[in-house]
């Protein structure tokens, strides 16, 4: 028998407006879910029943009186980067184990107006700092397709959450690869914009000109379902582009023959595993079967990508942190003596290990002396890899590789060693240090863990990626599977 | 590249970092492999390449009007503040 | 004895007279209750964002237009980061490698008359910090964030200053130049308008520059004349006594008059600048400029050049009426005035009373001249006066006074008090007879060639009719009766 939590967020869509169920039954069934559920996964920080129940009834009203948005009555789970006005928004800080947001972030905003039921706050990497998910001061999060293994980071609660269908949708952030990784490693369907696409008003900032807000769905068309209404110009937002939101629903069924893919060769050449590959490259002959081309493309100095964002990031992650004082907000020491010590404390004590690494390399980099050598040099080889990028898409439409080199890793594994926890990223971040629209959706597993095929695509294009994502699902059902235990 | 305990210490104190003990050689020892690891960027040619600070390279600042359009809301933003008094945020004295 | 020369350079910080702040829309009014005008972006909330404030780059470019300076196409916002209480995000918004200003230039007057012009190397615009109260709480301090986000435009000039004065004159200059553009309401105990002052020195005729000091603090003109003066003498002192000078930030202390070492170089803070990456670059498009240009008032080295040129008055006079735009529109006025009673060419008359009695008035008074008591119209009607004749500068003083305490027109005093000039050729005749049968012995003294003593009998003639008497017709009727 089919339960509410089987189904898509357009099939739950589809429910509410016939009124085969209200969504004060969907918060229900859902919250419930999560009472049952939460305590062995750990995705959520903050379940917001109240809340829930709140928007539902007023989602069902709407519903009744035709009046309602386009996502009217459908239950989501905020990642707790995003401020919501009086609730918990902790960013898996310490730091902010205390803070309640005086004001919701503008994609918060969006949402509700849209007539979403906010559930709770995910769990997630601290300060989204992690592609594991194990920075968080909450605690790991653990994978739904094995409590052992990481859900990936930094998004983990958000993924681990519609994983395990404690929500059908929830928002996430990608900042070098937060939404894509964690997307893979549990099986879902993950979407990060274009830069400027999305506002980032209301998101903790870790790295200004690398974070973009995005979604972790089950399908393609759930994706596009929330990116119509979490996107658009923001006047809050200097980098918010104001350019008008396409119907990304609309083209999700365009034919794909005649699609010219990429290849990126430097994806299949280093630390990728044979199994994954397998993977990636069936998912490829899914598309030679829909009509695409399939060309390979090189980009030589994508290799430098993890390297070029583990100075910029850290750069501008040391400089955004610094605003967490101990003064107006946010955890403050005991007893200070003095203003040093009140800094030096709060701060050290509120920021966990793998955050004050990266403030300390970002001042470092940052310093005199160092400037030159590592941040410009790094803004420099960005530039090469964004133009890189830029050629390789005079030749094709959307390119295509993994997303992440392995699948779920056990937890634990990587935590002692930074740079083999960084080079999870190695083929997200070329996206993030560009700009690019890019998506992760489900292609397979290894040994019972999904893998992940990445779509990326140039500026703007996300009606295409949700197109050529949305064509091989139609072919495909990796993206229903559902991990044991929570069917 | 090998950074000193005094190099981090360095570090840590301009970043307002408080480090146990315990944590400094874990940090001497991570914060060295992470900038060797960097390094791998000095294999790149950027004579002639600008650097990149935004994304989105045709993009320019936009600008707002001047209006004002925020009330007094002081009470409910210091709900957060460790420490207030007289509609003040306190700290340790500071000495100038 | 080695002669030394002095070295200074000013960083002024001018706040500009925006409505809202510039990165975000809180109000910016002086003395609001703490913390009521901090918004989310002020306070640095996580998640929130700048908007730059298009208000503070049109004032930045008036600015920028004003001292003949370059604006940058393209100008660029940094992060400098630091830690204090009163700096919310740990970072201020501020320009470093491209400013939206510069390469202008400003010129002073100096002392014996001659014109130096001081470089203007750059002018950028910055958020400001909120305030830090010291007083009241036990060990603690607390922190007012209302003029955090303020937007200020540092105008940094080149070392060219050479003394104190100079660097006052260049400083008053600047001032007078913010509030004729009206970007900066010039407000000095407010702290509308600050300044810090690099200064060094070195033998006369060293080409290299000494060791420099940076000195904070200074929010008056006296304040910044004796703050510099104790500095370079301490300098001085320190290198002849065979120490050398320490880079460092001093602060100056009004009460004692001294300036103190607040931090040195290597205690210094390193700032981390890069772009901000909350912001884009800051393109200003030719119409902008041209637009802004549009809106320029006449300035005041243009304004000063006019009166030297149409009027005759000299630099100086020149100088004092347009050192403020309200100044030089109430000179104006008053000639205007004048002109409406057919009364033109007594501009150096308007001048001589503006900045005499009239600016004595105002001083005594501690008032501004937008707060006279004599308006320009009725200063022109005591002037008509005097120009046609009617009364004498010295009973015009008499008049001045009288209109000045009792708020009443020229003419109504000189009508009620009778103080027309005595042109009456048979009245001051009669005087003279009078004058002259009262001192025999004097008039005999004259007649036998005491030539000195005519001075005496015109002051007793213009004694005994109040000084009303023309002194002109008084000469000449004297002269004749004399001779007997």
């Amino acid at each position: 028998m089919t339960e509410l939590h089987h189904l898509t967020l357009a099939e739950l869509n589809e429910g509410l407006r016939a009124r085969r169920f209200s969504s004060v039954e969907l918060a229900r069934h859902f919250l419930a879910r999560i009472e049952r559920l939460n305590p062995a996964l750990n995705a959520l920080i903050t379940v917001t029943p109240e809340y829930a129940l709140a928007a539902a009834r007023r989602a069902d009203e709407l519903l009744a009186s035709g009046e309602a948005g386009a996502l009217a009555g459908l239950p989501l789970i905020h990642k707790d980067i995003f401020c919501t006005d009086g609730v918990l928004t902790t960013c898996g800080s310490r730091m902010l184990s205390n803070f309640v947001a005086p004001y919701d972030a503008t994609i918060v905003e969006k949402l509700s107006q849209s007539g979403v039921v906010m559930l709770g706050k995910a769990n997630m990497d601290e300060f989204a700092m992690g592609s594991s998910n194990e920075t968080s001061f909450y605690g790991p999060v653990k994978n739904p397709w094995d409590l052992k293994k990481v859900p990936g980071g930094s998004s983990g609660g958000s993924a681990a959450s519609v994983a395990a269908r404690l929500a059908p949708v929830a928002t996430a952030t990608d900042t070098g690869g937060s939404i894509r990784q964690p997307a893979a490693l549990t099986g879902l369907t993950g979407l990060k914009p274009t830069y400027g696409r999305v506002s980032r008003y209301g998101m903790i900032a870790f790295a200004s000109s690398l974070d973009q807000a995005g979604t972790m769905t089950i399908t393609a068309k759930d994706a596009a379902m929330v990116l119509r209404d979490m996107a658009g110009f923001d006047p809050r937002d200097s980098t918010s582009v104001d350019t008008p939101v396409p119907d990304y629903v609309a083209g999700l069924d365009r034919p794909l023959a005649g699609l010219k893919i990429g290849l990126l060769k430097e994806f299949f050449e280093s630390g990728l595993e044979e199994s994954t590959a397998k993977l990636i490259r069936e998912a490829l002959q899914v598309y030679e079967r829909l009509g695409a081309k399939l060309i390979e493309v090189s980009l030589p100095n994508l290799p430098l990508s993890v390297p070029t964002y583990y100075v910029v990031a850290p750069a501008e992650c040391s400089s955004n942190l610094s605003r967490f004082d101990g003064v107006r907000f946010g955890y403050r020491c005991e007893n200070p003596q003095g203003l040093e010590d009140l800094y030096m404390r709060s701060r050290g004590e509120g920021f966990g290990a793998e955050v004050k690494r990266r403030i300390m390399t970002g001042t470092y980099v940052l310093s005199a002396g160092y400037y030159d050598a590592y941040y410009l040099r790094a803004q420099k080889v960005r530039r090469l890899i964004t133009d890189d990028f830029a050629r390789a898409f005079q030749q094709v439409d959307v390119l295509m590789g993994p997303t992440s080199p392995t699948p779920a890793f056990d937890i634990g594994a990587k935590v002692d060693d930074p740079i083999t926890m960084y080079l999870n990223d190695i083929y997200t971040i070329g996206a993030n240090l560009a700009g690019l629209p890019a998506m992760s959706i489900p292609c397979g597993t290894v040994g019972g863990l999904p893998v992940g095929l990445q779509i990326i695509g140039p500026h703007f294009a996300e009606a295409k990626l949700l197109n050529v994502a949305h064509g091989y699902q139609n072919e495909t059902l990796w993206h229903r599977d559902i991990p044991k235990g929570y069917a | 590249m090998s950074l000193t305990d005094n190099d981090v210490k360095n570090i840590a104190k301009l970043a307002r970092l408080k480090l146990s003990d315990e944590q400094l050689p874990v940090y001497v020892d991570s914060l060295s492999k992470i900038f060797d690891f960097v390094a791998q960027l000095n294999a790149a040619d950027t004579a002639a390449v600008e650097p990149m600070a935004h994304p989105l390279a045709d993009q320019v600042q936009r600008m707002r009007p001047d209006e004002v359009l925020d009330t007094d809301q002081h009470a409910k933003y210091q709900r957060n503040a460790p420490r207030v008094e007289a509609d003040l945020y306190l700290v340790p004295k500071v000495i100038e | 004895m080695m002669s030394w020369e002095t070295v200074i350079g000013l960083e002024i910080h001018a706040q500009l007279a925006t409505r809202s702040k510039i990165f975000s829309s809180a109000a910016t009014a002086y003395g609001a209750a703490p913390n009521a005008q901090a918004n989310l972006v002020d306070l640095g909330y996580p998640g929130v964002l700048p908007v730059l404030n298009r208000e503070a780059v049109r004032m930045a470019v008036k600015f920028g237009l004003a001292i003949g300076a370059q604006i940058s196409p393209r100008s660029i916002f940094a992060r400098k980061n630091y830690f204090y209480p009163d700096l919310p995000k740990g970072y201020q918004i501020s320009q470093y490698e491209k400013p939206v200003v510069e390469k202008g230039s400003m010129q002073i007057l100096l002392e014996d008359g001659s014109v130096k012009v001081i470089g203007i190397t750059r002018a950028h615009l910055e958020e400001d910090a909120g305030k830090s109260l010291h007083e009241d709480f036990q060990g603690a301090s607390g922190i007012d964030l209302n003029r955090a986000g303020t937007p200020l435009l540092e105008i940094v000039s080149e070392p060219d200053m050479r003394s104190a004065k100079e660097a006052v004159a260049y400083l008053k200059k600047i001032h007078t130049l913010v509030r004729y553009l009206e970007i900066c309401d010039g407000n000095m105990q407010e702290g509308s308008f600050r300044c810090d002052a690099n200064v060094s020195v070195r033998p006369q005729g060293q080409e290299k520059f000494g060791t420099r000091c940076e000195i904070k603090n200074l929010n008056s003109f006296r304040y910044i004349e004796k703050a510099i003066n104790y500095e370079v003498a301490r300098q001085i002192e320190e290198i002849e006594a065979g120490r050398s000078i320490k880079q460092e930030t001093r602060l100056f202390d009004p009460d004692k008059g001294e300036t103190r070492s607040l931090r040195s170089k290597e205690e210094a803070n390193d700032y981390r600048y890069f772009p901000d990456p909350d912001l884009l670059p800051v393109v200003i498009e030719k119409d902008f400029i041209e637009g802004v240009r549009g809106t320029l008032p006449e300035l005041p080295d243009q304004k000063a050049g006019r009166y030297v040129e149409k009027f005759g008055l000299s630099a100086y006079d020149a100088g004092v009426l347009t050192a403020s735009r309200e100044m030089g529109d109430f000179y104006e006025a008053v000639l205007a005035s004048l002109k409406s009673k057919n009364l033109e060419g007594n501009e150096k008359l308007a001048a001589n009373w503006t900045m005499g009695e009239l600016s004595a008035a105002l001083n005594k008074d501690g008032v501004e001249i937008t707060g006279t008591r004599i308006d320009a119209a009725r200063l022109a009607g005591l002037l008509a006066r005097i120009a046609d004749k009617t009364i004498s500068g010295k009973i015009a003083k008499e008049v001045f006074e009288a209109m000045w305490s009792d708020g009443v027109d020229a003419d109504a005093i000189i009508e009620a008090k009778g103080l027309k000039v005595i042109t009456d050729t048979g009245a001051i005749e009669k005087t003279i007879d009078e004058v002259m049968a009262a001192n025999p012995k004097q008039l005999a003294d004259y007649r036998s060639g005491k030539d000195k003593l005519f001075g005496f009998f015109v002051g007793q003639v213009m004694k005994v009719t109040g000084g009303k008497a023309d002194p002109a017709q008084v000469n000449e009727l004297l002269k004749k009766k004399l001779a007997g």
